[in-house]
């Protein structure tokens, strides 16, 4: 191996990845257009602004002799900036609504909840002579963030509703009858996705070196080369750089890219520092299979079909899409499965760069990437470079 | 250096039940500009493979400066230039850029190499456009930086593969020219074609090959005496009946 020869071929492979429009989009435009449309789509904008929930709101108690109760719950709902209440007559209405979409959740304040909250203050350490009732919560389960949220949002309006400002966890009267056992977030859903985005903008560097290899191997570069004293190994290291290279730029980019949008990562420098080096290791995983593609392909287009076989699981068992059951039995085997759950760890649990899992993550990927590289260089010598 | 610049021995090369390559045997000195002649399928571009270590040999053997194909490919590539028949180039780099990575592969040093290109560019009459990508040039254009690429390395055995082909008169007189200027500083020049009119205006000895075997030997003035042939275009008609010419 010699280093100059390396060189010159990483700098020939980065020239083609900033002079070939197609190239430039999928590995270059592509991740900053993602981060972008995503996070716009699914984010708060903006730095810090929590998302607002369109909640709709059938009060049972309004008659009662106790109504005032209902009325100061619905206040502290109302007056919240996180919901959107909006009043219904009647239960099927806002079941509908629900179903519709039209709602993120919908809340039932039962008859005599008035009369609960006066049987608390009655005897406020006797649970026996209490009236319990309980408050009907319906959640949007197509909403991940407001399954996630509402619950402990609603039950911080109660609490305030029935001690003020002041919120205290203790046995109540009432109490809330849908999801239980939800933590309170103000996470938005581009936060639960952002992590899945670095291993997404990274897969389709698999397509780009299996197309790169066949186009090589059909035009006849490879033959040419072979005719110099560059060994392979000069040139397959060069392509490993190369893309090494690339993964560490398309991670500047669409770090830099959700930071301009407004997300903030739970992680210190160390994380981000971490993402990168997750990201080099993920990118011996794409030039592995990228190898494997183009071996098994007479033409860079059959390449391109090829590598989809490895592009689309990891797209969708690996990333940002939610798995469970089957799928998330499949997602084991998916080396950006590995990627997304080291960065969720970072920047969604807050973990910090100690934590094992995330080394145990690398470790995976890396082994699974050095794997790869290999079998890949193996096949792609053995049955397609000449 | 060795003291034939190529020795060929009882080559033969088979794909399956197809000989391409039939019981070969050649030797070449330094300074010579040898051509392979030949019609299409006759051999001529596997011998070259052969010679550049892309494809081992079934039986026989061969040596370039010394080095074998088989047991020494890296010394081989070491001293030889090639210009493939199917001129193979990175569509997104410049002619320049094309060039210069084919001399950096050589390990040729930076300084020399500029200036080597320069040159190069010059003779080849390619200055104006050696900055532009390699894709928007034209097939003569894609032919002569192909030459140079093969050539940068100031090869001692140049392999030039049907290097004129499709090319205009003037793009081919230019590499003519070029050619010409190579053998003078002592190089040996393999050169194929099918052109019999480049053979005979360029070549010091031509092979004759015709379906993997030789079937004659020697200068075109030398060949067309012994035949009584006006070129060697007649040469080839009346030792195998088949009409060769293509036109130049």
């Amino acid at each position: 191996m010699n280093l100059r020869r390396i060189l010159a071929l990483t700098k020939k492979e980065l020239r083609k990845t900033t002079r070939e429009t197609a190239v430039l989009f999928l590995l270059i435009i592509f991740p900053i257009m993602i981060t972008f449309v995503f996070g716009f789509a699914f984010g708060a904008i903006g730095g810090g602004n929590t998302t607002s929930f369109d909640v709709g709101l059938l009060n049972l108690d309004s008659t009662g002799t106790e109504a005032d109760w209902s009325y100061a719950f619905t206040g502290n709902l109302t007056t919240s900036e996180i919901f959107t209440v909006y009043n219904f007559n009647d239960n099927a209405t806002g079941q509908d609504a629900l179903l519709q979409g039209n709602l993120d959740a919908f809340i039932i304040i039962p008859e005599g909840f008035g009369n609960s909250v006066e049987s608390y203050y009655g005897a406020p350490f006797d649970p026996s002579a209490w009236a319990n009732t309980t408050i009907g919560l319906y959640v949007d389960s197509g909403s991940m963030i407001a399954v996630s949220a509402v619950p402990p949002l609603v039950q911080e309006a109660l609490m305030k509703t029935i001690f003020g400002s002041d919120a205290i966890a203790i046995g109540l009267p009432v109490e809330i009858g849908s999801p239980a056992l939800v933590e309170s977030s103000t996470f938005t859903q581009w936060d639960y996705m952002a992590p899945g985005i670095f291993a997404f903008a990274a897969i389709f560097m698999t397509m780009i070196v299996a197309q790169t290899m066949t186009v090589e191997r059909d035009e006849g570069l490879l033959k040419r080369l072979r005719t110099t004293p560059a060994s392979s190994a000069d040139y397959l290291v060069s392509q490993t750089v190369s893309y090494m290279i690339i993964a560490v730029v398309q991670v500047a980019l669409v770090l830099a890219s959700s930071f301009a949008i407004g997300y903030r990562p739970a992680s210190g420098i160390a994380g981000v520092a971490f993402t990168f080096v997750i990201a080099l290791a993920f990118s011996l995983v794409a030039v592995g299979f990228g190898l494997i593609s183009a071996t098994i392909s007479k033409s860079a287009e059959a390449a391109t079909g090829m590598s989809f076989i490895f592009i689309m699981p990891q797209m969708f068992f690996g990333t940002f899409m939610p798995v469970g059951g089957v799928t998330e039995a499949i997602s084991m085997f998916i080396p950006s499965k590995y990627v997304t759950d080291a960065l969720t760890t970072l920047f969604l649990r807050g973990a910090p760069i100690t934590t094992p899992v995330i080394w145990t993550n690398l470790a995976i990927v890396s082994v699974v990437g050095v794997l790869l590289v290999i079998v890949g260089i193996f096949l792609f010598e053995r049955f397609s470079s000449r | 250096m060795s003291e034939s610049a190529i020795t060929i021995t009882n080559l033969t090369k088979r794909f399956g039940d197809i000989t391409a390559v039939d019981n070969l045997s050649l030797e070449i000195g330094w300074g010579e500009l040898f051509g392979i002649l030949g019609p299409n399928g006759a051999g001529k571009s596997t011998t070259v493979n052969i010679l550049n270590t892309l494809l081992e040999p079934t039986d026989g053997s061969a040596t370039v400066d010394g080095h074998d194909v088989v047991f020494d490919p890296e010394g081989v590539r070491e001293v030889i230039g090639v210009c493939p028949q199917e001129p193979a180039f990175y569509r997104f780099l410049t002619g320049e850029e094309n060039i210069s990575l084919m001399g950096e592969m050589h390990l040729v040093p930076k300084d020399i190499l500029k200036e080597r290109i320069k040159t190069m560019v010059e003779k080849i009459g390619m200055e104006d456009h050696i900055k532009r990508r390699a894709k928007d040039y034209s097939g003569g254009m894609i032919r002569r930086i192909s030459m140079l690429m093969a050539l940068i390395n100031d090869p001692k055995v140049a392999l030039l593969d049907e290097p004129t082909v499709a090319m205009d008169p003037k793009s081919r007189r230019a590499v003519w020219d070029f050619i010409r200027e190579l053998k003078e500083q002592g190089k040996v020049i393999i050169l194929t074609t099918h052109y019999m009119e480049e053979a005979q205006e360029l070549c010091d000895r031509v092979a004759i090959i015709d379906e993997g075997a030789l079937i004659a030997l020697g200068s075109p003035a030398e060949l067309m005496e012994e035949h009584r042939a006006k070129n060697l275009e007649e040469v080839f008609l009346k030792l195998t009946g088949k009409k060769l010419r293509e036109a130049v």
